[in-house]
């Protein structure tokens, strides 16, 4: 294999990677503030129709990026507002949650474009100039350069540094760890989890824009596990938005390796399921070397009551 | 994980129905408002609604719902057992594909033995079927402490690729997705043989075999030792542990149970009523089961009358297919859960400050 394959390949790991990196970075957001989110899934289905929405009636895909980050952040609000202000079961909420937006979207599907399946071809956010700069015309260079690919990378520094080197950051990992001692210290437990799920909700959201603009149209259930996925990949990573987005790279090699082994001797149909074997595999060999924050999926109520 | 691992309320038996019966009749009021309004919001006119669901819903429609009642019988109880032992059973799904896979090729295997013979047969590989793929999240829960909520619904693609790989394969008839018919002796007869006016339904005896689960699964939980261990373990593993009762092995089997419930699922459809297997045919219903399993508040006995409610939800969503978006359904379902679970929330909170139930944090049970 030749270094122009090898670059290949690792560009399409990389492509494939950045939803499911987006969505666990958003995952670690939530569930470090103490809220299990399983409603991912359908933050990042949202996430690509509303992309699709706003790009295929304005033209724009910057626009379309926007309007996903809305779709996404509306989403996880319905999440927010059942498990932390209402202090609904958590993984109930988000599976109610995937149901919904499976119909939304696929409601919105047949009621805008009229299809059942997918939606017109929309144009994708084009960096002409950065084809100048030097290697930006091979694959790896096309995304090295792709400003949402280099927001991601920002975004899980960002989240790292949040984490771990701000007041903030670290009152929202003791709303997951101990609400109680967050409480006691004079946050709002609720306000923190609020954050923590808009947080995932947003970034969810842009993945599934990246989604979207990958295959350039929506396509009913496009999102296909990959909210379910990154929250495997999420525990594998440890609830640390540097692991989370490793172990994604993980994933999207197997996803890549299920592409590129298409039409080899093993059938379609079991190459498709890798991803999902995969993610049962890995997650057994991280049990007990992974230990989510303590108070996860527990609703906190500053009365005591809860 | 309070909401979920409430049993069999106290009380005398009508108070008991009664406080089963409420969340499914609340339920039945959300999903009627909530539809009165979305026809508002498009614009069409709620009387002209109304009126179509009643005029539509006569003998054959509500054959339909029991057809459908039937699959969330088995997948609401797949998942109310598994809840029972403390456990998040998503997979119902896929135990349901596997199992009806299973029922479908042992229905082909067995066409030629006696007539007899037939139908235990297909119905015990349906049930087998299902078990299996319950058995593996059950096994890596209680060997290797994985969680049973992203592996079962990982099982349920992999379920889904499975089929999709053996239909196009090896066992579909050419240009199709499905397989041969089984033989004639594994078929069950539609309800339409003895009830005339539901004609052309796809009701079948299928219903009875479910409604004898509800009550097989009643009685193991509630007057049999091994059924009372069960629920302690989904009460908390810690203590049932100080108790001398090991969770593994009741795990193992909780789910190998809610497995084989969940893919009798191919009495109804392969035997009841297609009489082969076809790619796809699940469609949701492992979900809709633990919709149904929540409102039934995990007892098995109340899975049929929650079981009915989304039959008729799913049946309402295609009479009134040419006012609303087919889709309605799929949003009622979601919106439901979320106005139970926060109801359900409350309802606890009320009690406990009424001092009628012990404070939070004394259950020992795990965070997810």
């Amino acid at each position: 294999m030749g270094l122009a394959a090898i670059f290949s390949l690792l560009a399409q790991t990389l492509r494939i990677s950045v939803p499911y990196g987006l969505a666990a970075v958003g995952g670690v957001f939530s569930e470090r503030s103490g809220v299990v989110n399983i409603a991912l899934e359908g933050i990042l289905l949202q996430g690509a129709f509303c992309a699709v929405v706003g790009t295929y009636f304005t033209g724009s895909p910057f626009v379309g990026i926007l309007c996903a980050m809305v779709g996404g952040l509306a989403t996880a609000a319905v999440h927010a507002l059942i498990t932390v202000t209402l202090r609904g079961d958590q993984i109930i909420s988000g599976l109610a949650i995937n149901i919904i937006a499976f119909g939304l979207t696929r409601a919105g599907l047949r009621t805008l474009f009229h299809s059942a399946s997918n939606s017109p071809r929309i144009p994708a956010p084009n960096f002409a100039q950065a084809r100048r700069w030097p290697g930006g015309d091979t694959p790896l260079g096309e995304i090295l350069y792709d400003p949402l690919f280099l927001l991601t990378v920002l975004l899980v520094l960002g989240a790292i540094w949040f984490f771990f080197r701000t007041g903030l950051g670290l009152a929202v990992r003791t709303a997951g760890e101990h609400p109680e001692a967050a409480h006691s210290a004079g946050f709002s437990v609720a306000r923190l989890r609020w954050l923590g799920v808009l947080a995932s909700g947003l970034l969810g959201g842009l993945g599934g824009a990246w989604l979207a603009f990958a295959q350039h149209s929506f396509t009913d259930q496009m999102s296909n596990g990959r909210g379910y996925i990154a929250l495997a990949a999420m525990i594998v990573g440890k609830w640390h938005p540097l692991g989370a987005a490793g172990a994604c790279l993980l994933f999207g090699a197997a996803e890549t390796a299920q592409i590129r082994l298409q039409g080899a001797a093993i059938p379609t149909q079991l190459l498709q399921s890798l991803p999902f074997v995969l993610t049962i595999v890995v997650l057994v060999l991280w049990v007990g070397r992974s230990i989510g924050p303590a108070a996860l999926g527990r609703p906190y109520d500053p009365e005591g009551e809860g | 994980m309070d909401v979920l691992s409430f049993g069999w309320c106290a009380g005398a038996p009508l108070r008991r129905t009664a406080a089963y019966m409420l969340p499914i009749l609340a339920a039945l009021c959300v999903a009627l408002l909530l539809a009165t309004g979305i026809a508002l919001l498009l614009g069409v006119a709620p009387v002209e609604l109304w009126r179509l669901l009643v005029s539509r819903f006569g003998p054959y429609a509500w054959g339909q719902v029991l057809y459908k009642a039937t699959f969330l019988i088995f997948t609401g109880l797949a998942v109310a057992l598994a809840f029972g032992a403390g456990l998040f059973n998503i997979g119902a799904e896929g135990q349901a594909i596997v199992g009806s896979l299973a029922c479908a090729l042992a229905g082909l295997a067995f066409a030629g033995a006696p007539g007899w013979l037939q139908l235990p047969a297909a119905v015990g590989a349906a049930f087998l079927g299902g078990a299996l793929w319950g058995l593996i999240p059950g096994w890596l829960k209680a060997r290797w402490g994985s969680h049973e909520v992203i592996n079962t619904i990982m099982l349920n693609f992999v379920a889904l690729a499975l089929s999709n790989f053996l239909i196009t394969r090896y066992l579909g008839l050419p240009e199709t997705v499905r397989t041969a018919e089984v033989g004639s002796g594994a078929f069950l007869s539609r309800l339409d043989a003895w009830i005339p006016a539901m004609r052309g339904s796809a009701a079948n005896a299928s219903l009875w075999l479910a409604v004898a689960c509800v009550v097989g699964a009643h009685f193991f939980l509630h007057h049999t030792s091994l059924g009372l261990t069960m629920r302690a373990v989904g009460r908390g593993r810690r203590q049932s542990w100080m108790l001398g009762i090991s969770p593994g092995p009741r795990i193992v089997l909780a789910f190998g149970i809610a497995g084989g419930l969940a893919g009798l699922v191919g009495t109804n459809f392969v035997l009841g009523y297609k009489h082969y297997y076809e790619d796809g045919f699940s469609g949701g219903i492992g979900f809709l089961g633990i919709a149904v399993a929540l409102l039934a508040r995990n007892e098995p006995l109340a899975v049929v009358p929650a079981a009915l409610l989304f039959g008729v939800l799913s049946q309402a969503g295609l009479v009134v297919n040419t006012l609303l978006p087919r889709e309605v359904v799929e949003i009622l379902t979601g919106v439901i859960l979320l106005v139970f679970i926060v109801g359900e929330q409350m309802r606890v909170r009320w009690k406990r400050r009424r001092g009628a139930l012990p404070p939070a944090g004394g259950g020992g049970e795990e965070p997810a």
